[in-house]
């Protein structure tokens, strides 16, 4: 079967194999050579692709919910939408959610992503209670902060190569409304909306949009959007109801040029025009994930695929490397639709977990051979300042740049050595850095 | 100009407005049917369901009925779910409560064993207000070909089986006067192919089964639909090359399912283009048919 992943790059042939029960994995695993195993498929590079595919969309049962602790227990096929739509209406909503809710919990676990209250709140890992995890050899283990604690934390952000993810317990938090108060400010350059980051470090939602084709003094122009869910009294009637809305749905892939400079810069010079500076409330699916609006959304970037290129730079470095990768790209002209930037908070001990104290940018590029060179340019960069890049989102990043940002990865290594002797989870993406 | 030009062009002409008449009143059927539609769905969710129904699930573990019975659930209904090792069964009931806060039961049940049917339906206290009949077995057709245990054991499957804890169901139905059957057959079902012959032929026989089962029961209050699912990604089809546009996801089929039982339909085919696929294949000429590599 042809198969790729959000990023449609690579297309590649892989046989794929749904589990349905815990022991059909069991078989599967004694029959295949090496494999990884697969949600949603919403990593945009080679993380979750393999010539053995093991797909859990099919372990999606609920175990357990405590009402008075807000602990959720479920299988690891279990998307964050389905979470959503149970237990908004009860309250409750995900501790941690990235930019899409298209996504399962065990590839939230094994990429231990992020959202815009990382600054307070942390990855989704700092919510995780404890896992269960497929062993090679078919052996289940329990892991948690008390128990196989090397093993738990190797595989929060360890995309999967420790063993298949079957269940996971975690915090949900409480909710009073499914409403955000939101405040959008505009600011011109990316020195004032550094400075309005660390102002606005008490909002618990924080997330800017940023124009990369501005040069001069307007380098890094940006929106700051903030949040902060609404109390009861802001909505009078239905708080944890929101209106279905139109989905968009693109049919077809766009051709190739559809995005280039000018369209680009169209889109920005609108996005920036229309998000004044202003006060509002908007719905949580608004909010948090204004691009599942738009179904099959990776079409735009035509047949050939499209990369993100996320990375984060220490805070103290991050003034001038950032400013350096925009005069960069807005020199190239190789700007991005969506460039999305954000103040992380610190680190947490996860061997291969992605966020650190600094500034993240994640920047959308079509793929073709200007931009991998590009983008080798960018990598040196990003080294020079310390930073990584985020593997959830890594489809072309050299071995040496890996072994060089992730300053654990002996660390990881060491634990996947002791729990997957054998090496028998393997994806495309493991096979480019680490073997 | 001569007259025949003239001629032509008005007949082309009256040929046009007549296309587009017929257009026009298409559109507004399927616009009043569409209006319709909405009003009972909008009817039927401002009413609710009584939500101390049961739906009993057969098969309970195919991927239709799990998709079909968490539909249900989100509705309201209760669910019994009723398959062979019943054991593997406790996981989705505890999915089924804790998703939609209902109550939700196994019950161990084999469908080839049918002498033990009676005692099946005895056992259960509550009796359901709804039964949904998702067994199937596609079965291996080379082997089935060569050896008629394999054979026995589709036609028993599909067709024997279900007749016999239908009829007992049936017959409690009739009794009491109300109720719900939906029996998921197949489009394979509707003309018999090389390809599939025994399941197909024991699916037929199951549509026969129920569309004479409706007309029993019709007068009694006892409605039953019949389900014939296309093309649908469950572990039936894994890992044969089937096309997507004709492809549906259970969740699909199980919304397809919930709406034309609040409906009241006779007949569902899903996705519903089915209908015109099918309607096709069996009009082509046998002759035709015959020779075709389908």
């Amino acid at each position: 079967m042809k198969l790729s992943n959000w990023g449609k790059y690579p297309l590649i042939e892989a046989d794929i194999i749904t589990a349905r029960s815990v022991q059909g994995i069991r078989e599967y695993l004694d029959d295949l050579g090496f494999c990884i195993s697969r949600g949603l498929g919403r990593c945009y590079g080679d993380s979750s692709l393999s010539k053995n595919i093991v797909s859990m969309l099919k372990l999606d049962r609920f175990i357990s919910f405590d009402e008075e602790g807000g602990v959720l227990t479920c299988e690891a096929g279990v998307s964050l939408q389905t979470i959503l739509d149970l237990f908004i209406p009860r309250g409750w909503f995900l501790s941690v959610t990235p930019g899409t809710k298209f996504i399962t919990v065990g590839g939230a676990i094994a990429s231990d992503v992020h959202g815009k209250n990382h600054h307070k709140d942390g990855c989704f890992s700092e919510h995780l209670l404890s896992i269960d995890i497929m062993l090679y050899n078919g052996k289940i283990i329990k892991c948690s902060r008390e128990e196989n604690k090397d093993l738990f934390l190797a595989t929060c952000g360890g995309m999967g190569l420790t063993g298949i993810i079957l269940n996971a317990s975690f915090k949900l938090k409480k909710i009073e409304t499914a409403y955000l108060n939101q405040e959008i400010i505009q600011c011109k350059n990316i020195d004032v909306i550094m400075e309005k980051f660390e102002e606005s470090k008490d909002y618990t939602y924080s997330v800017a949009w940023i124009d990369c084709l501005k040069k001069g003094d307007n380098t890094g122009r940006s929106i700051l959007i903030l949040g902060e869910f609404a109390k009861k009294e802001a909505i009078p009637k239905n708080p944890l109801r929101i209106k279905n809305k139109f989905k968009l749905n693109i049919l077809f892939e766009f051709p190739g040029f559809f995005l280039n400079k000018f369209t680009v810069e169209l889109f920005n010079e609108l996005y920036y025009k229309k998000n004044k500076s202003a006060k509002s409330i908007i719905d949580y699916d608004a909010f948090f994930y204004p691009l599942d609006s738009i179904h099959n959304w990776n079409r735009i970037y035509g047949k050939r695929g499209f990369t993100q290129y996320q990375f984060v730079i220490p805070k103290e470095a991050s003034k001038e490397g950032l400013k350096k990768i925009l005069t960069k790209i807005s020199g190239r002209k190789m700007g991005s639709f969506l460039a999305v930037l954000k103040l992380f908070g610190k680190s947490n001990e996860n061997p291969l977990s992605f966020p650190m104290e600094g500034y993240t940018l994640a920047l959308d590029f079509p793929i073709s051979n200007q931009v991998l060179w590009f983008l080798n340019e960018l990598d040196k960069i990003v080294l020079d300042y310390g930073g990584r890049l985020y593997l959830a989102k890594d489809v072309r990043m050299s071995k040496n740049m890996f072994v060089n940002s992730y300053s654990q990865y002996q660390k990881f290594l060491e634990i996947k050595n002791k729990y997957d002797p054998y090496k028998k989870f393997q994806s495309l993406q493991s096979r480019r850095l680490m073997f | 100009m001569s007259d025949f030009t003239l001629y032509t062009i008005a007949l082309l002409g009256y040929c046009v407005l007549a296309f587009l008449r017929f257009c026009v009143i298409l559109l507004l059927a399927s616009c009043l049917l569409l209006l319709l539609d909405i009003i009972i769905v909008a009817k039927f969710f401002r009413r609710g369901v009584n939500c101390m129904s049961w739906l009993l699930v057969l098969g309970a573990k195919s991927d239709i009925a799990r998709a079909t019975a968490r539909r249900f659930a989100i509705a309201g209904f209760n669910i019994y779910l009723a398959a062979r090792n019943s054991d593997f069964l406790d996981i989705e009931i505890k999915d089924l409560e804790v998703r939609y806060k209902i109550k939700a039961m196994s019950l161990e049940f084999d469908v080839l064993k049918t002498e033990t049917h009676k005692e099946f339906y005895d056992s259960i206290k509550e009796k359901p207000f709804a039964v949904l009949c998702a067994v199937g077995y596609l079965g291996d057709q080379r082997l089935a070909e060569k050896d008629f245990n394999e054979a026995k054991k589709i036609i028993d499957t599909n067709y024997t089986g279900c007749v016999s804890i239908l009829n007992i169901i049936a017959d409690d139905f009739e009794k009491r006067g109300y109720g719900y059957i939906i029996g998921i057959s197949s489009v394979a079902g509707d003309r018999g192919r090389k390809m599939n012959c025994f399941y197909g032929s024991s699916k037929s026989a199951f549509s026969a089964y129920l569309s004479g089962l409706r007309n029993r029961l019709f007068q009694k209050n006892v409605r039953v639909m019949t389900v014939k699912p296309g093309f649908v990604r469950t572990k039936m089809t894994e890992g044969r090359e089937i096309p997507d546009l004709l492809t549906a996801e259970p969740e699909e089929v199980a919304s397809d399912i919930f709406n034309a039982y609040i409906k009241h339909r006779d007949i569902l085919y899903t996705k519903w283009y089915w209908r015109y696929i099918m309607f096709i294949v069996i009009h082509l000429p046998e002759f035709i048919f015959k020779r075709m590599n389908l």
